[in-house]
């Protein structure tokens, strides 16, 4: 198909005296807006941060720790926040990983290889369901199917800080954010993973087996160091998309703005995400800019965030 | 362990071919008589405790199957089958459990969602024909036909000003990013692309309110190009790296013939690598719109709400479909004070229902995911069937 298009574009081209002139404008042309678009790049970035930045201006002016006057404190106003944020984002892996990881496994190395493909298929299909049909799904049907098992949670388990305060139908609380939370940050440590478990090399899995070497201790043995780097890659890329999701913590959680660390209980945390999308739309002047200066938190966390990912991506990962 | 490894120096010993046997694999049926085994004692017991329930049943016949299962290969065929099977046992569970939120989440969007989509008055269609104008209270009617074109419109700008630039964007890394400042530039531009990647959509969302508060005397303007802009700096990253991957696929030789036969490097790249890639590059465009149509968050910082059609991508609020469901959610069960609602103005009487809000966020849920699903969709169909056979 396209040694076609070669051949069809060889007879104008050496017959035609007036296209060095074209030819010469439209390289120029291109070139120009190749460079172009990659300078957008830069341009756009830095205009989220200067924006974000000039725009929460006003409120880091107006504070208490500016200004000395103001009655509201930025510290102690985007600090729950912060705490909310990581805490739920924190669960959501601890539940995520080992799941992540046994699916990336059983694609990678359980499944029969024709199913695998069906299978992987089917974990993108997670991907793909929109956040905000998490959020209705996660606080419709999801919220009173925990119930019970909050309830047991607090009465065997009240003794761990985590599990302990007193829950109160509905459970609108950390948990259950957390749970859907996880649940869409799942096909993102499981792509990953699965990518790099199937890179281990074959020679020494297949040495591992001819040592008589059970399918388990394969993997314990070759597979998991092999892909250590990756999973731990994923599992950053998945806690900075845990940390920017709005939609899930929003719809689910009743807020609140404590560093209580009663995940059970409900009204007692909020994520910054969250925060900004339900007060965005009342806010203007310093409330708002209070606002944005939160979002520029959030960015700088996550930035810092994927950037060690990568880090640990580009020194450790077998694609390097 | 010592009971485990066969020890060459013993095979003259009476008890090691019983050991030998001990060590070999059982067929796999026994696992189902094991699994049938925990079953039944999870039944029974949630049973007695009067808890019983399919989910309960399965979550804890699994767990109770890990633990036969375990102590059977255990007894049968060794500690370290034992720890294989119970491994193995382990990770199909992960999949089972990943595999609970996606059936329960699609089995309530198209029970409540297509239910509610079919039950429309006058007609099926009529959900997706009429807008939320003049419905209040428990009003049973209403549609989405303001949140559909809003969505459709708003991703349509999105995707005009990403695809240019995401694509050219590929383009320059691919072709131009290959010695002097422009190398140093290219490596600039991938590690930005990254950061762009990581992006909180919230923040992008706060970006295109900034950008335009800061412009604009009115602070509570909000209008759907403010909507595609937030939205498109989500979708850049996407299609850059999506169009990358598939530049970087087309042979060399392709451009070098190309290049051979005197034909400009803009018309090589036009004629040749695109045309080339246009399968690939239409797929991953697809996938980035599929991405960014359901984004919530910065629309629901940029474009506000409305319950009437707004063709105007520059003036006044739009309603989009996600937006739309989480209103929808917020607004909670509807007052019921009688069989049905008059609307006061125009006076037209609808059927009252409690759960009327929370019906329409399924059946808006519905719909959305039906756009998603049909984009996946198509992507699958182009890079199944138009993808050029290189190795031919």
């Amino acid at each position: 198909m396209s040694t076609a298009d070669v051949e069809a574009e060889r007879s104008p081209s050496p017959s035609t005296s007036m296209s060095s002139d074209r030819r010469r404008y439209g390289d120029t042309v291109f070139s120009v807006l190749s460079v172009g678009s990659g300078l957008l790049i830069f341009l756009t970035l830095a205009a989220v941060a200067i924006f974000l930045t000039t725009e929460s201006m006003p409120a880091v002016i107006a504070s208490q720790e500016f200004s000395g006057t103001a009655d509201f404190s930025l510290v102690d106003y985007a600090l729950p926040l912060v705490f909310g944020t990581v805490l739920a984002a924190a669960i959501a892996l601890v539940i995520a990983i080992p799941i992540s990881v046994g699916i990336a496994l059983f694609i990678s190395h359980f499944a029969p290889r024709r199913m695998a493909a069906g299978l992987g298929y089917m974990i993108d299909l997670l991907a793909a369901v929109p956040s905000v049909v998490y959020g209705l799904w996660g606080g419709v049907w999801l919220v009173p199917k925990l119930e019970p098992l909050y309830v047991f949670l607090n009465t065997y388990l009240g003794w761990i800080p985590l599990f302990a305060g007193e829950p109160t139908a509905p459970m609108r609380n950390l948990a259950s954010a957390s749970v859907v939370l996880a649940v869409m940050v799942l096909p993102i440590i499981t792509a990953v993973s699965r990518e790099v478990f199937l890179q281990t090399p074959r020679l020494q899995e297949e040495a591992a087996l001819a040592l008589g070497a059970t399918r388990w201790e394969t993997i314990r043995t070759v597979v998991l160091p092999f892909g250590r780097g990756g999973v731990v890659a994923a599992s950053m890329l998945g806690l900075g998309r845990a940390l920017g999701e709005t939609m899930a913590v929003l719809m689910i959680l009743a807020p609140g703005a404590t560093f209580s660390l009663h995940i059970l209980e409900v009204g007692r945390h909020n994520s910054i995400a969250a925060n900004i999308a339900s007060k965005s739309a009342e806010a203007s002047g310093v409330d708002m800019s209070l606002l944005i200066f939160t979002g520029l938190v959030l960015f700088v966390l996550t930035f810092v965030i994927n950037a060690i990912a990568r880090w640990i991506v580009a020194r450790s990962g077998p694609r390097s | 362990m010592s009971t485990t490894a066969p020890a060459p120096s013993r095979p003259t010993s009476s008890s090691a071919p019983r050991r030998l046997a001990e060590e070999r694999r059982l067929p796999w049926y026994h696992l189902v008589f094991t699994g049938l085994a925990g079953l039944l004692v999870a039944v029974a017991a949630l049973a007695i405790f009067d808890a019983l329930s399919v989910t309960s049943a399965i979550l804890l016949g699994f767990v109770l199957h890990l633990l036969f299962g375990w102590g059977y290969s255990l007894l049968r065929e060794g500690p370290r089958w034992a720890t294989d099977r119970l491994m193995t046992l382990l990770v199909i569970g992960a999949f089972a459990i990943s595999m609970f939120p996606l059936v329960s989440l699609l089995w309530s969007v198209i029970a409540r969602g297509l239910t509610r989509v079919l039950a429309a008055k006058p007609n099926i269609l009529s959900f997706w024909t009429t807008d939320m104008s003049g419905i209040i209270g428990g009003a049973d009617a209403g549609g989405v036909t303001h949140a559909i074109i809003g969505t459709l419109l708003i991703t349509l700008w999105a995707s005009l000003i990403s695809i240019p630039v995401g694509l050219f964007t590929a383009i320059f890394l691919v072709e131009y990013a290959d010695q002097g400042w422009k190398r140093t530039l290219g490596k600039g531009v991938t590690f930005l692309v990254d950061v762009m990647t990581g992006i909180p959509s919230i923040v992008a969302g706060l970006f295109g309110l900034a950008l335009f508060i800061s412009f604009m005397p009115d602070q509570s303007v909000r209008m759907g190009i403010m909507g595609a802009v937030a939205l498109s700096l989500l979708m850049i990253p996407t299609v850059v790296r999506n169009s990358e991957e598939m530049l970087r696929l087309v042979p060399m030789d392709l451009r070098e013939a190309s290049y051979a036969l005197g034909v400009p490097k803009w018309l090589t790249i036009v004629k040749v690598v695109l045309r080339t890639a246009i399968a690939g590059l239409t797929t991953g465009i697809t996938l980035a719109i599929a991405r960014v149509i359901g984004e919530t968050a910065p629309l629901l910082l940029t474009v506000g709400m409305v319950t009437s059609l707004n063709w105007n991508m520059f003036d006044g609020r739009m309603a989009t479909l996600p937006t739309f469901i989480n209103q929808q959610y917020r607004n909670g069960n509807a007052n019921c004070m009688a069989d049905s609602v008059t609307n006061p103005i125009n006076h037209e009487v609808y059927a009252c229902s409690i759960t009327t809000n929370i019906d329409r966020a399924w059946a808006a849920a519905f719909t959305l995911i039906v756009i998603v699903m049909v984009l996946n969709l198509i992507a699958r169909l182009i890079s199944h069937y138009f993808s050029p056979k290189l190795s031919r």
